[in-house]
């Protein structure tokens, strides 16, 4: 699984590893909604400190969690944006909806 | 424009190929000498192009893709991305940001991409008579070379 999802105090933290392309994105997605489903958390840390390449599937799964957030009163928040990731959702405009620290 | 340099990849329409695909355009464009993102920027598109093709060119089946690569006298990188799928009746609308008929996995932004990241970006479909996608990079030459 490229995503490791840890929970204290009702706040959710996902490190994605590895390549997040769209033959993982489905692993990623199904595994971000069964956490938030199950702790219902405050807050989503998205740490992507070991994400080597993405592409609009990467958007996908943000846009997901994020709405899945919404639905839980919960913010969320992506840290540790790598360069190539972080010039995919520039293009698509992503800083306007997510919040990037 | 002049060929320098060319290969041709051939592979069914399976996920897994995605992968496959935008590393090995990342390997053939070394001959290039691109900076760390230039690599990136073309693994990108790369990889929209290719996964359009995976989702939409054949709904049901598997079916075959054919990437070209191609190094242009200028510098620059050709890339081509053919299937014989099911095609795109409107291409304006396909390429609008955020048009999809994919699943959720699809955001809707990968014409997007592909346009922001490369030089040039042409798009020729017709219903039943698949997609061709051609993209070109020109890779700045770097002092010292």
């Amino acid at each position: 699984m490229p995503v490791i999802c840890k929970e204290e105090k009702r706040r959710l933290m996902a490190l994605v590893t590895g390549e997040l392309d769209h033959h993982g994105a489905r692993a990623v997605m199904e595994e971000l909604d069964r956490r938030i489903d199950e702790t219902q958390p405050q807050e989503l840390t998205v740490d992507l400190g070991g994400l080597t390449f993405t592409d609009s599937s990467g958007i996908a799964v943000l846009l997901r969690a994020h709405r899945r957030m919404g639905q839980v009163q919960g913010a969320m928040r992506v840290v540790r944006t790598p360069d190539q990731a972080g010039k995919v959702f520039q293009a698509a405009g992503l800083e306007r909806i997510i919040r990037f620290e | 424009m002049r060929i320098e340099n060319q290969v041709t990849l051939e592979f069914p329409s399976r996920s897994a190929n995605e992968g496959f695909a935008r590393t090995a355009a990342a390997c053939f464009a070394a001959q290039l000498d691109p900076t760390l993102e230039e690599v990136n920027d073309i693994k990108t598109a790369v990889s929209e192009a290719v996964t359009n093709a995976i989702v939409h060119a054949y709904p049901d089946t598997l079916g075959k893709i054919v990437l070209k690569l191609r190094i242009r006298e200028d510098h620059s990188l050709e890339i081509i991305v053919k299937d014989w799928g099911v095609g795109i009746a409107d291409v304006e609308q396909a390429r609008t940001p955020l048009f999809t008929t994919g699943n959720e996995e699809r955001s809707g932004m990968g014409f997007t991409i592909m346009e922001s990241f490369m030089d040039a970006l042409k798009v020729r479909s017709a219903p039943g008579k698949g997609v061709t996608v051609t993209m070109a990079r020109r890779i700045a030459r770097r002092a010292g070379r």
